[in-house]
């Protein structure tokens, strides 16, 4: 359009327009940008504050203590047996060696100040030590006992040590044999290995996620073995056999609103039916992965149909073509084309249920389980669940902790995710 | 289609359960109930659990009253052992039980919680009466905005409450224990019965905090004017972070709570079915722990973890009971 026209219809001057357009495009690129600033900047924040606060989960301080494993201590003979050696009473080995270690510490309050310092975990070093070798009794060893939590926390500035003492976590006494072991070199920094290999404890010191990780791996193989073969069959037969009408429309509907219901309806659900109806046993993966599966199953039967659909029909009209009967054709040549698609959907799906808290809390998987379940029907925690306990637990210590129980969650989403886009790059065909 | 869907849903559930119902047996005892004793009862469940004959136990927090509603549901594998209580069974509760077969009750004693009304470190500390309390709170009070409206000796600041959720046990002995006897005092407790006494004022003074309690504390430290409701040992663990009020001029310790001195204190409990000692391994076991030397004598662990613990001659009368297996009166 020439000029003279477009001033004559719109009365303005073209430059003045112009402006005008290429400011409100200006603005809208700028809102965009900053609509991506500022989610950028809260997952930053986010993630910062968690790794801030999490990070020094992953080391715990250690002290030194020098052991006589003294046979008279020990009330046992010099040539124990075995089982004499796990019926000693260590706790009190433990605190005869502390007596003589320090012995200007005479006062029964202090000398449980100083036993405060270390882990409740001390004996069970000590015994674990003994009896990986027997040899050690009669001679004297330096051993490396947790330190409590409280003086963990306080080494590592998580607690603060500059208020009055009757606020702070350590006495001023307490606080003087923590800068005296440092300066010592009896105190020592180590990687928290306990965090992945023990369950929770009522010690911050001690907790770790071992538990909840097997107990959500137990909980994600349920819903594996039950929501993938289901959702697969649901979309084959929808998309291959179904026919186009008014029943498959109204399924299809369902099944997307399906997707979107919460999943605390699942969850109730569960304890109606499988715990009050079934008998199943309460607060089990088993049930938990019954109830994951159920609400991953939409999931699954929507990536699945999705992938389904993408096969083009002249692979299926070749098959077809060449005498093979429907059946043929979907599982020599249809279901391996689409099967990246369905992994991918289905592993989107595992990731969703693993971070999915609320069903789990109505079928009583929100128990204190110390021991790592060894099956399906061993009651168990799961990730999010275990940091959910921790984040409501008094200990000050646990503020670490959940922080670091969210990273460890957040690895195994960041992975699932990897595999899912893995997959996908390597195996999916376009045409 | 949905049939099928439905029919394929429910065969592999009955085919899962099918094996399961009959070969289910439990060694691990199980624990419901209220989250005041939940820290103390998950120490001691650690501590059997290292005993090389027994698992450790399963304990999930539910409440007082949801733990009863589990406890009371009947005998069996497939329901709890014990239940916490931060207050005595009550007798409607003690009657489900009785409907459901559960009919030997035992009551264990473990110690004594008080009742901290906290707020933050930095603000000054305050102390108040039952009454004022009452009149701060209560829905058929005065209902006033600042604290300087119930008594002029109190500062100039708003009233922001945060209090326990009603299925909790520490707000059922808060309403007996507070509640109740400011309404008395102010002399309205005839008047309108302890029904209305208790409830809470609800035009955002006083704000339901949920069983949460760290919440409860993070909220404390950050906000100076707020007071929060939880029990002592979120006080012991926290005492950087916040302070205790003292209530009629006593302060909140273990010696004051012990002797009942400090005017909101309570007995915990647990209770245990009877049926179930000697099916379920380690649960005497677990009875005698929980009352030992080691635990509640002087320098007990679940003392560190604030518990406050009987007087000599109560523990003495409670171990007794558990090597009786002595059951509560139906």
């Amino acid at each position: 359009m020439n000029k003279a026209s477009h001033v004559s219809r719109v009365g303005r001057s073209p430059s003045r327009l112009n402006q005008r357009r290429f400011r409100a495009e200006r603005r809208f690129r700028r809102l965009g940008l900053l609509g991506v600033v500022l989610a950028l900047a809260s997952v930053v924040f986010l993630l910062g504050t968690i790794f801030s606060s999490g990070y020094s989960a992953f080391w715990r301080l250690q002290f030194a203590v020098d052991i006589q494993f003294d046979p008279a201590l020990m009330k046992i003979t010099e040539r124990p047996t075995a089982e004499e050696l796990q019926e000693v009473h260590y706790l009190a080995l433990f605190r005869k060696n502390l007596e003589r270690a320090y012995p200007e510490v005479k006062k029964r309050s202090e000398r449980r100040k100083l036993a405060q310092m270390f882990s409740e975990s001390a004996p069970d070093v000590l015994r674990e030590l003994v009896l990986a070798d027997p040899t050690l009794v009669g001679e004297t060893r330096r051993v490396w006992v947790l330190a409590s939590s409280s003086a963990d926390m306080i080494a590592k500035g998580n607690a603060p040590r500059d208020i009055e003492e009757k606020r702070r976590v350590l006495t001023d006494q307490q606080l003087a044999w923590l800068d005296q072991w440092e300066e010592e070199g009896l105190a020592r920094n180590r990687f928290n290995t306990r965090f992945f290999t023990s369950g929770p404890s009522r010690s911050p010191e001690l907790a770790g996620l071992a538990g909840a990780i097997v107990g959500s791996a137990l909980t994600l193989l349920v819903t594996l073995i039950i929501s993938f073969p289901v959702g697969v069959a649901a979309a084959v037969y929808l998309e291959e056999y179904a026919p186009k009408n008014r029943i498959s429309e109204i399924i299809e509907v369902n099944i997307n609103n399906l997707a979107a219901v919460p999943s605390i309806i699942f969850g109730l659900l569960g304890l109606a039916v499988l715990l009050n109806f079934f008998g199943l046993p309460r607060g089990t993966p088993l049930v938990g992965g019954i109830v994951l599966s159920l609400m991953t199953l939409p999931t699954i039967i929507i990536a699945s149909r999705a992938a389904l659909k993408a096969v083009p029909p002249s692979i299926r009209d070749g098959a077809l073509a060449m005498g093979a009967s429907p059946m043929q054709t979907v599982f020599h040549h249809v279901l391996p084309l689409a099967m990246p698609g369905m992994l991918t959907g289905t592993i989107i799906g595992l990731a969703q249920a693993l971070g999915e808290t609320a069903p789990l809390l109505m079928i009583g998987m929100f128990a204190f389980v110390a021991d790592i379940p060894s099956g399906v029907v061993d009651q168990a925690s799961a990730l999010p669940v275990q940091i959910y306990l921790w984040a409501e637990s008094s200990e000050r210590g646990y503020v670490e902790l959940t922080a670091a129980g969210i990273m460890v969650i957040l690895i195994f989403l960041v992975l699932m995710n990897l595999l899912a886009v893995f997959l996908r790059k390597k195996f999916e065909r376009r045409w | 289609m949905t049939l099928g869907r439905k029919l394929i849903g429910m065969t592999t559930a009955i085919a899962l359960c099918a094996p399961i119902t009959v070969t289910y047996a439990r060694d691990t005892i199980q624990i419901v109930g209220s989250s005041t004793v939940y820290p103390f009862a998950t120490v001691v469940a650690e501590k059997l659990g290292k005993q090389p004959n027994f698992n450790t136990p399963v304990i999930e927090s539910t409440g007082t009253g949801g733990g009863m509603k589990l406890f009371c549901s009947g005998l069996g594998v497939g329901t709890p052992d014990f239940t916490n209580a931060s207050r005595a069974i009550k007798s409607s509760e003690v009657e489900l039980c009785a409907k459901n077969g559960v009919t030997e009750i035992i009551e264990i004693i473990v110690g004594n919680d008080g009742i901290a009304f906290s707020n933050s470190a930095n603000s000054p500390k305050m102390n108040f009466t039952k009454e004022q309390l009452w009149k701060a709170m209560a829905e058929h009070g005065p209902k006033p905005k600042t604290w300087n409206e119930i008594d002029a000796s109190l500062p100039n600041v708003a009233i922001k409450i945060m209090a326990p959720p009603p299925t909790s046990g520490t707000r059922d002995a808060w309403n007996s224990l507070v509640m109740k006897a400011g309404c008395k005092a102010v002399g309205k407790y005839e008047e309108i019965g302890k029904k209305k006494c208790a409830v809470f004022r609800e035009d955002g003074a006083v704000e339901e905090a949920g069983e949460n309690d760290t919440l409860i504390v993070k909220r404390l430290a950050a906000d100076p004017e707020a007071f929060g409701i939880f029990g002592f040992s979120f006080l012991d663990q926290n005492g950087d972070q916040i302070q205790g009020s003292t209530i009629e001029g006593v302060e909140i310790s273990l010696d004051t709570i012990q002797t009942y001195e400090y005017p909101i204190a309570r007995p915990l409990f647990f209770y245990g079915k009877k049926a179930h000692v000697g099916v379920i391994p380690g649960m005497q076991e677990y009875m005698n722990e929980f009352v030992s030397d080691d635990a509640v004598g002087d320098y007990g662990y679940l003392m560190d973890r604030g518990l406050v613990p009987l007087e000599t001659k109560t523990l003495s009368e409670v171990r007794s009971n558990i090597s009786a297996l002595k059951t509560i009166d139906q």
